[in-house]
């Protein structure tokens, strides 16, 4: 792998840092990336589904998990994981994310994760083939592609610097602080960096300086390195190691900072925990004359940097090593942009005309459109385009639940606030209050239930069993009059639509067995329209190709439900019109129709 | 700094606690007392009962080594081995009364370079063990490159660095298992061991590694232990532990302390109100003072950058005028800055000016990554207005640089309040070179 990241790569951010993955989301806009660079985040203790951010002046939502294997699951080719866990946790979600797997990187920003479980982390990913950059570090850049998190700053920042696209020269350094100065330097005195790494200031970081300046050797964009190291350890003799060998051939630019430490004992601790020189050959002056006796680019001191940079990159420019680099057009972040307070999903009223899911209105509107409010429905509620036998299912439903005279709970509800003299609305919602868990709930329960039991593969008995132990009658089951042999007409129709249009019906074969012993106990327990709507719903979205979670969902966010309160408006409305057309006068219910019982309050 | 040394005496005491879980074939009777003075010693004797029961040795315990050497291990009075508490006390008394000199490197019994002195503050009293030259062995490990480091010798007590052909050195990458380093500690056991000791001292040393290991020490030496049958004593030990697994360690290790080392300077007030706002802080505040009355002061941000100025400030001015070295990092609040600041602005007005040149300030930093300058600039120019007229009194002229977010109005800012209260100031910004402040500040 000769490039660290490409414009498709995505990274599993771990943690939600808002603003980090907000500058990553900003750059993304900026170079024109098509799509987001965090493909989503893990949240351990965050209860959302998903977060938005700023996509230029957009917004887009970025999914929430719980845990890294749900993200890498829901996000397979997403192969960057971003760990930005405290020290205390950071190791744990590393050595996780190496079980897991499929992770060709992994960023890791916490400070200070004890030495012993830093080294057996990264000997693990070494093993296991995975870039670790850091401990301790701001991350990497591979400009115009892929950046994490903080690196490079604010967004003028990263434009003023150049990296917003690739340039030639490859980036290694210790310091985070410094990599962004560095790839100023650079771009101001060249043409920017073609891929950056900070590789973290702990004295035990994953990838080192030979590990990624080998990988730059072998990338094509790369035409020069600039390696910035540091007083103590020893990496920077591996990298002389590499040039005298031959392995590398790039010409390198390189300095050590900590020149000062030679004049204070080791009781002064200069910059980073890697940064204290046990011996001679770790000071920053030897690890800098040994660099320039192996033939690399070594200035006088760091201040004389900047003009040794301008020195090679005119000498490799003017070799032809280093061509022109065309400047790429780049989106403008807007400079004022507002958090939304609301998101819509479903319809959008922006454009000539407003549209159902992506719809316009006039599409299914008119009759020849040949769509009904089945097809409506499907799009409003679930956002997707129903087959024909789907819709017209959904149909059929609403106008079988559409009334069921006056003297049930909800239409008596409305006809007497009518009588009160209130509106149509008024009264329609007083109707509508009373549907709930008596009223019109046994869609849910039935469906919910019956699922549970097929899910669970209990047999007709051991359902039965169940619901008895768990105290409920069972939802969907039985009617006032109706019986096997005086059925019920709004069932047989159901059944029979499904039998002939669905594409199969698996939990109302089932359901119907669990009818043939509960009518063997009593005639009357039969499966009715409440029980078939619910259960038919529920063959409906598994033929449709819905995952038995998401029908859970359905059921538990009372979607169901949702079907019979559609219908019966239609009837409470009809009530409520009866009631203005009939001019009935306010109603008083009788005294005799009371039970009065009432004692005198006990003094306590 | 993630390797932090600690005394002997608490080498030894989490050694002492875990005993059973290391070296559950050997016993320690752990005699072992640290005092400060003489009357503590007198003090502890009434519940330590060996102390008065026992002949005695007795030795500063600073982490310095070369104590012998140095002549400061206590072991006769007349004879060795005769050392009695009362003696011990005055000793004690004698040498924690004026400041010693201590050398740190010897040739032979020849002191090698210059002595450092300082007080004796802390002293390890032990009893007096009786035991034969052949029963001393050395141990120690450590961390060199990826690799864990057990070093075994016969010869204990002597100087390792002088002796080290009779050292045997063996390897363990970080992935070893139980099982492969138990087999390559067996099969590395110096020849030279006594063979009597050969199966214990591998079963020690196997102990060893693993409570130098799980316990997360990052240097365990004991040099000398000694080796009675099932009977060991720790005569001297040196210990540097992983702080930075201090958060999965503060049972096992206790309550330890971290000391400056002997002839450093205390830290003073100042140095440790950082360090206690840096341990309280997600951010990073770090300040040494070099040397008060020079005239460079820097206030610079970011661990990388901080070594960058002082590398030029040594480079360009040299070191004799660097006062202090400190960064402040990882996104600090308005308040954290302006407390560094403002200590920072304390020390610098305690002299007044001697070189004539006047005092210089260095605010610097080099582009931030997520760092607020705006905000953190705030902090500063709040310890300006606090500390104004301190600054003119002794001279200073301060030199800004810095970039990243927000940093137009942070250099904008810090500009007009040091005009406004008439301090002298220059400010740059990211077109700037990093250090090219301090060369301005040395020309000028």
């Amino acid at each position: 792998m000769a490039q660290l990241f490409t414009r498709d790569t995505q990274a599993i951010f771990w943690n939600n840092n808002a603003s980090a993955i907000q500058r990553m989301l900003d750059y993304d806009f900026t170079i024109d990336r098509k799509t987001p660079s965090v493909a989503c985040i893990v949240a351990p203790t965050s209860e959302n589904k998903f977060q938005k951010f700023f996509w230029g002046a957009d917004e887009i939502m970025v999914p929430l998990f719980k845990n890294t294997s749900d993200a890498k699951k829901a996000f397979p080719t997403a192969d960057v994981l971003l760990n930005f866990a405290s020290f205390r946790t950071a190791y744990d979600v590393t050595m996780e994310a190496l079980e897991i797997g499929g992770f060709k990187s992994i960023m890791i920003t916490a400070e200070g994760i004890p030495e012993r479980l830093a080294r057996g982390m990264n000997a693990k990913a070494r093993a296991l083939g995975v870039i670790v950059i850091g401990p301790a570090t701001v991350g990497a850049i591979a400009p115009g592609a892929f950046k994490i998190a903080n690196i490079g700053g604010t967004i003028e920042n990263i434009i003023n610097s150049k990296l917003h696209r690739a340039g030639s020269c490859g980036l290694v350094t210790r310091s985070g602080g410094l990599f962004n100065e560095l790839s100023n330097i650079i771009a101001i005195n060249a043409d920017g960096i073609a891929e950056g790494v900070a590789i973290g200031g702990d004295r035990f970081v994953g990838s080192v300086f030979i590990d990624n300046l080998l990988r730059m050797q072998d990338n094509p964009e790369v035409k020069y390195m600039l390696l910035l190291g540091e007083v103590g350890g020893t990496e920077e003799y591996k990298v002389i190691e590499a040039v005298k060998s031959g392995k590398i051939t790039k010409p390198i630019i390189a300095w050590c900072i900590g020149t000062i430490a030679k004049y204070y004992d080791s009781g002064v601790q200069f910059g980073h925990a890697g940064a204290s020189a046990n011996g001679d050959q770790e000071t920053a002056d030897a690890k800098n004359k040994a660099m320039s006796d192996a033939g690399m680019f070594v200035p006088k001191s760091f201040n004389d940097l900047p003009s040794l940079i301008a020195e090679v990159y005119t000498k490799l420019k003017s070799e032809g090593t280093i061509g022109e680099i065309p400047e790429p057009i780049m989106n403008t972040l807007p400079k004022v942009r507002k958090s939304k307070e609301f998101i819509c999903t479903i319809s959008d009223d922006r454009g000539d005309e407003a549209t159902y899911a992506g719809f316009p209105i006039s599409s299914v509107a008119t009759p020849d459109t040949g769509k009904g409010i089945g097809d409506v429905i499907a799009l409003l509620w679930f956002k997707k385009q129903y087959p024909k036998w789907a819709t017209q299912f959904i149909e059929t439903v609403i106008k079988t639940v559409a009334d069921h005279g006056p003297a049930v709970s909800g239409a008596h509800n409305a006809k007497v606030t009518a009588r009160a003299g209130k509106s149509v609305v008024e009264s329609l919602v007083t109707g509508l209050l009373t549907i709930g868990p008596r009223f019109g709930g046994a869609i849910d329960g039935a469906a919910e239930h019956f699922k549970y039991a097929d899910d669970n593969k209990l047999t007709p008995a051991e359902f039965l069993n169940h619901m008895k132990k768990e105290g409920i009658p069972i939802p969907g089951i039985g009617h006032r009059i109706k019986s096997l042999r005086n059925p019920d007409l709004r069932v047989e129709g159901l059944k029979k639509f499904a039998k002939e249009y669905f594409p199969s019906t698996p939990l109302l074969d089932y359901a119907l067995t669990v009818e043939q012993l509960t009518t063997s106990k009593k005639d009357n327990l039969i499966l009715n329209v409440d029980g078939t709507i619910g259960i038919l719903m529920v063959d409906m979205w598994r033929a449709l190709g819905y995952s038995e979670e998401e029908i859970n969902k359905f059921i538990s966010s009372g979607t169901l439900n949702a079907f019979f309160i559609a219908g019966r408006t239609i009837g409470f409305i009809g009530h409520v019109l009866d009631e203005k057309r009939l001019e009935m006068p306010m109603y008083r219910h009788p005294m005799d129709d009371i039970l009065y019982q009432v004692d005198v309050a006990e003094e306590i | 700094m993630a390797q932090k040394a600690i005394r002997e005496y608490d080498a030894k005491s989490i050694l002492a606690k875990h005993w059973g879980e290391y070296f559950p074939s050997f016993t320690y009777a752990y005699e072992t007392i640290m005092v400060e003075n003489g009357k503590a010693l007198t003090e502890a004797a009434k519940t330590n009962t060996w102390l008065n029961e026992k002949t005695l040795v007795a030795k500063p315990d600073m982490l310095f080594g070369k104590r012998g050497k140095n002549g400061l291990v206590l072991f006769k009075d007349a004879k060795p081995g005769d050392v009695k508490l009362a003696k011990a006390a005055s000793w004690i008394d004698e040498k924690s009364s004026t400041k010693q000199n201590v050398y740190f490197s010897f040739h032979g019994d020849t002191p090698d370079g210059e002595a450092k002195t300082d007080m004796l503050t802390h002293f390890i009293v032990e009893p007096f063990t009786p035991h034969e030259q052949a029963e001393e062995y050395y141990i120690s490990a450590t961390c060199v490159g990826d690799d864990d480091m057990l070093y075994m010798s016969a010869e204990g007590g002597m100087e390792v660095e002088e002796n080290w052909d009779k050292v045997t050195e063996v390897a363990f990458p970080i992935t070893a298992t139980e099982k492969e380093i138990e087999a390559k500690i067996r099969a590395n056991i110096p020849a030279d061991v006594a063979d009597k000791d050969k199966e214990g001292f591998a079963t020690f040393a196997i102990g060893f590694f693993r409570a130098y290991r799980e316990l997360n020490f990052a240097y365990l030496e004991i040099n000398p232990f000694v080796m009675q049958g099932n009977k060991i004593e720790l005569l001297d030990m040196v210990a540097k532990l992983d702080d930075t697994a201090g958060f999965m360690m503060a049972e096992k290790w206790g309550d330890v302390e971290y000391p400056t080392s002997f002839g450093m300077e205390e830290k003073s007030p100042e140095v440790m109100a950082i360090e206690e706002a840096d341990s309280k802080s997600g951010a990073s505040l770090k300040l040494t003072v070099l040397k008060p009355e020079a005239r460079i002061w820097t206030m610079v941000a970011g661990g990388g950058a901080s070594v960058v100025y002082a590398d030029t400030i040594a480079d360009l001015a040299g070191i004799d005028d660097l006062a202090n070295y400190g960064e402040y990092s990882g996104g600090p609040t308005t308040g954290e800055t302006q407390f560094y600041a403002e200590t920072l602005f304390d020390l610098m007005t305690r002299t007044p000016d001697t070189s004539g040149k006047g005092k210089v300030l260095i605010i610097g930093g080099a582009i931030a990554n997520f760092t607020d300058v705006a905000k953190t600039f705030t902090g500063i120019i709040y310890a300006f207005e606090k500390y104004a007229e301190k600054l003119k009194a002794a001279n200073v002229k301060i030199y800004v640089r810095r970039g990243g977010p927000n940093y137009e109005k942070g250099l904008k800012d810090i500009k007009e309040a040091a005009d406004r209260l008439g301090l002298w100031i220059d400010v740059y910004g990211p077109e700037t070179h990093v250090t090219d402040i301090v060369r301005m500040a040395v020309e000028a």
